[in-house]
């Protein structure tokens, strides 16, 4: 190599490397989730065009992804109570549990608001239960998880089936469907609202997505997706991760309750109670998960039905890892899981999973022309890969297993923990049972 | 006089008994309020104990739940939580299950052979945590649950598109274990030794297994370098270091070593149960989490485990005809759930206890120095 060479690719690096300062700062934080969400709707509309699977972004999709996202996002949420005041909490399928079968009984002799109200208190009570084994007597977190799971019927009878035989075995409850595994339905529904005009009404929107034209369909269907026939409950939802965000970041309660996450021996010498933090931490999550538990209630058979939490609450684990403990990121984790789900359980389910193969194909294309143009070599050899993968699968391939689909929230899961290792950040202090005086 | 016994025996074995009392007062509760009799349930559950066949049927049961046990213990003891036990028996058992029956060997191959599989197998699946944690810092925790998750998915495609028999049956399973692969029963052996247990009352072979087991966990952990290395890495992971101990290779061979047992867990009903010697809709497989309660509860130390795989046995063999005499059969979960969680409560408060002995103890050695020393 001659000397020469040598020294232009030394200023090309150092054009490059500053030009990379200079993006990463326009590239970082909402910028970069713009970015990133628009070019998933590109990547999605022309992947919807040339598979011609329309279901990939219709409004129908987008809504069913919807309403499977709102109990994964509140058990997130639950989780981000907990771990942001320095307790792991593994027990959140055990109080989406407690939410389903108080919010089964609730909403059957009351009403949908009551079940609300009751499935936070149902999950309330099993938060109370890990702080007590958790900050009380420092149990080790993910011991004390599983116990709550273990108790409340994560993986066979528990407190829940024990509920369920008293309440719903009584004649009364018989003569509506009650038994051993399934509530008397709820009485009465949170009614529905959609968006004037746009979604409902004219529904100008709906007619846009019918156009099937690139883009402006697919933007169609998606934003007609999360407006139209919304059920009261999946608001409320929003609003709850909406008004976590503001508790947590913006208030001098969730200082302190991030500072009993991160640095609980610095808030103790600050005179913030950090047992008492790890207490409220807990009884928002359990309240926030048994809120979820309610939503699974009246999603489907509007009743409770025994095992319909289905390890939602580890899914909810996942999108806590997966949006780096942030309320926006656990939307987005349970945004992208529930919108798997949703695409499982469409009609013509292999068709469209084909098409969000070739999508993915696609994206991963552009990320390697993209690490090409950064002469990140190894990034770009294996996105390659994994795109010539996914679409010579989505050519060859004639019916893509169901079994895939339900893998890919835990396996992208499992990506993001191992690959962007580094840039996750989890609360500090989270998992280390503290007692008074220690000095962590 | 009985407190000084007890406490020569040691937290280890008070601790259980605490918690077993706070569990029948909170189960005896929940029976109250839910308008039950408590000392009619317990009185059941105590009567239906006392036979053969209940002890038999606690063998058989305990034996799945020792293996597990034992399975989730050995991470447990480097403070390795394998929450991924039951993924990897549900790989193991399905691959063994298929290419088990489908081999035609003599019996003394045979049962090795499909055994064979499910450790490797189970191994195998709980490498990929372990790879995760030593390369890329990945908690195990997280990914073992991930994981859990990815081998449902895996097992039932597994199943349904290539495992599944082509035999009349509706529901996806695998063929039938051909007997040369199944683990003999030992009621000849009990028949031999002059007992007779009544009909239809089996004493699996695989009851030998969980013994072997047994055996083999307290030889490695106790008798072994590895074992030793183990528990210095458990207690105190920077002397371990210091003392020449790789902690990469430690983490990755224990959790494998973990799989390898948990694999095991699945050859109980596969093998041993004539309820199943297949794998289909009805095979057990959530054994793995009751094996984290029983490590739990037995403190990781071989006869620890055996003694709560028995109590977890005959909690639920007790609680089984319950439902026959109106209460619910549920309060067996409940006796469960608030014996493990009030157990673990028990344990912390002991060690806690014993570490502020011990600062107190440090201190009074010390003290005298000080005080004799002039103003």
């Amino acid at each position: 190599m001659s000397v020469g060479t040598q020294d232009m690719g030394d200023t090309g690096a150092t054009v490059a490397s500053t030009e990379l300062v200079e993006r990463r700062r326009w590239f970082e934080g909402r910028n970069l989730v713009v970015v990133l969400v628009a070019a998933t709707i590109v990547v999605m509309s022309v992947a919807r065009l040339i598979s011609d699977a329309d279901r990939l972004t219709s409004s129908g999709t987008i809504g069913l992804g919807l309403r499977l996202a709102i109990p994964i996002a509140l058990a997130g949420i639950g989780g981000l109570y907990a771990e942001r005041s320095g307790t792991v909490n593994i027990g959140l399928e055990g109080m989406l549990i407690m939410g389903t079968i108080l919010a089964g009984y609730a909403g059957w002799q009351w009403g949908p608001t009551a079940a609300l109200f009751a499935g936070a208190l149902g999950g309330l009570l099993a938060g109370l239960l890990l702080a007590l084994a958790t900050a009380t007597f420092g149990v080790n977190h993910i011991v004390a998880g599983f116990a709550i799971n273990i108790i409340a019927g994560s993986s066979g009878p528990g407190v829940a089936r024990f509920l369920a035989n008293q309440w719903f075995t009584t004649e009364e409850a018989g003569a509506l469907g009650g038994s051993v595994s399934n509530g008397p339905p709820v009485d009465g529904q949170f009614p529905t609202v959609s968006l004037p005009v746009l979604s409902d009404g004219p529904d100008l929107l709906g007619d846009l997505e019918r156009k099937g034209w690139f883009l402006l369909s697919d933007i169609a269907g998606l934003v007609r997706g999360v407006t139209a026939d919304l059920r009261l409950d999946t608001i409320i939802a929003v609003l709850l991760v909406i008004g976590t965000a503001y508790l947590v970041w913006h208030t001098p309660f969730g200082l302190r309750l991030r500072a009993a996450g991160e640095r609980p021996g610095a808030a103790d010498s600050l005179g913030v109670s950090v047992i008492r933090m790890r207490y409220y931490g807990l009884m928002l999550s359990g309240a926030m998960a048994g809120v979820g538990g309610a939503v699974l209630v009246f999603a489907g058979a509007n009743r409770y039905q025994q095992g319909q939490t289905g390890g939602q609450g580890f899914l909810g684990l996942a999108a806590l890892v997966f949006g780096n403990w942030k309320p926006a990121g656990v939307l987005g984790g349970a945004g992208v899981f529930g919108y798997a789900n949703g695409i499982r359980l469409s009609i013509d389910a292999s068709a469209t999973v084909k098409a969000l193969m070739l999508a993915v194909g696609i994206a991963l294309l552009v990320y390697a022309a993209i690490a090409i143009a950064r002469r990140q070599v190894r990034g770009a050899v294996i996105a390659g890969i994994v795109a010539a993968l996914m679409i010579v699968v989505y050519s060859v391939v004639d019916e893509i297993n169901n079994q895939f689909v339900y893998m890919t929230p835990y396996v992208v899961t499992l990506l993001v923990v191992t690959l962007f290792a580094q840039r996750l950040r989890p609360p500090a202090a989270e998992g280390i049972p503290y007692r008074k005086g220690d000095s962590l | 006089m009985i407190l000084r016994v007890l406490g020569k025996i040691g937290p280890n074995a008070l601790a259980p008994l605490i918690a077993g009392a706070v569990a029948i007062v909170v189960s005896s509760i929940a029976l109250l309020l839910s308008g039950h009799s408590p000392t009619e349930a317990f009185g059941t559950m105590w009567r239906v104990l006392d036979s053969t066949e209940s002890l038999v049927l606690i063998l058989n049961r305990g034996a799945w739940y020792y293996v597990a046990g034992v399975a989730v213990a050995i991470g447990f003891k480097m403070g390795l939580f394998n929450i991924g036990a039951d993924g990897q028996y549900r790989l193991g058992a399905l691959f063994a299950a298929y290419f088990g029956a489908k081999a035609d060997l003599p019996a003394v191959l045979h049962v090795p052979y499909i055994v064979a599989i499910a450790v490797l197998v189970g191994a195998a699946w709980a490498a990929i945590p372990g790879i995760l944690k030593v390369t890329r810092g990945v908690n195990e925790v997280i990914s073992t649950i991930m994981l859990n998750f990815v081998a449902i998915g895996l097992t039932a495609w597994l199943l349904n598109t290539y495992f599944r028999t082509t035999g009349g049956s509706l529901t996806a399973e695998t063929r039938t274990i051909p007997a040369s692969g199944r683990i003999p029963s030992l009621n000849s052996v009990v028949e031999a030794l002059g007992f007779n247990f009544g009909r239809g009352v089996v004493l699996q072979g695989y009851v030998v297994v969980a013994m072997l087991v047994g055996v083999g966990y307290y030889i490695l952990l106790f008798r072994s370098r590895y074992g030793f290395e183990l528990r210095v890495s458990g207690v105190n992971p920077s002397a371990a270091r210091a003392s020449g101990v790789n902690p990469k290779r430690m983490i990755l061979v224990t959790i494998m070593l973990s799989g390898a047992v948990a694999g095991l867990i699945g050859m109980g009903p596969l093998l041993s149960d004539a309820q199943y010697y297949r794998y289909g809709d009805q095979f057990p497989l959530t054994l793995g989490l009751a094996g984290l309660s029983l490590a739990l509860l037995g403190r990781n130390n071989p006869v620890g485990i055996a003694l709560a795989a028995i109590v977890w046995a005959a909690i639920e063999r007790g609680t089984q005809p319950l439902s026959i005499i109106g209460i619910p059969q549920e309060i067996g979960v409940i006796l469960q759930g608030s014996f493990l969680l009030s157990a673990v409560i028990v344990f912390e408060v002991f060690s806690r206890r014993a570490q502020e002995q011990a600062i107190r103890d440090a201190a009074a050695r010390a003290a005298p120095h000080t005080i004799g020393a002039p103003a």
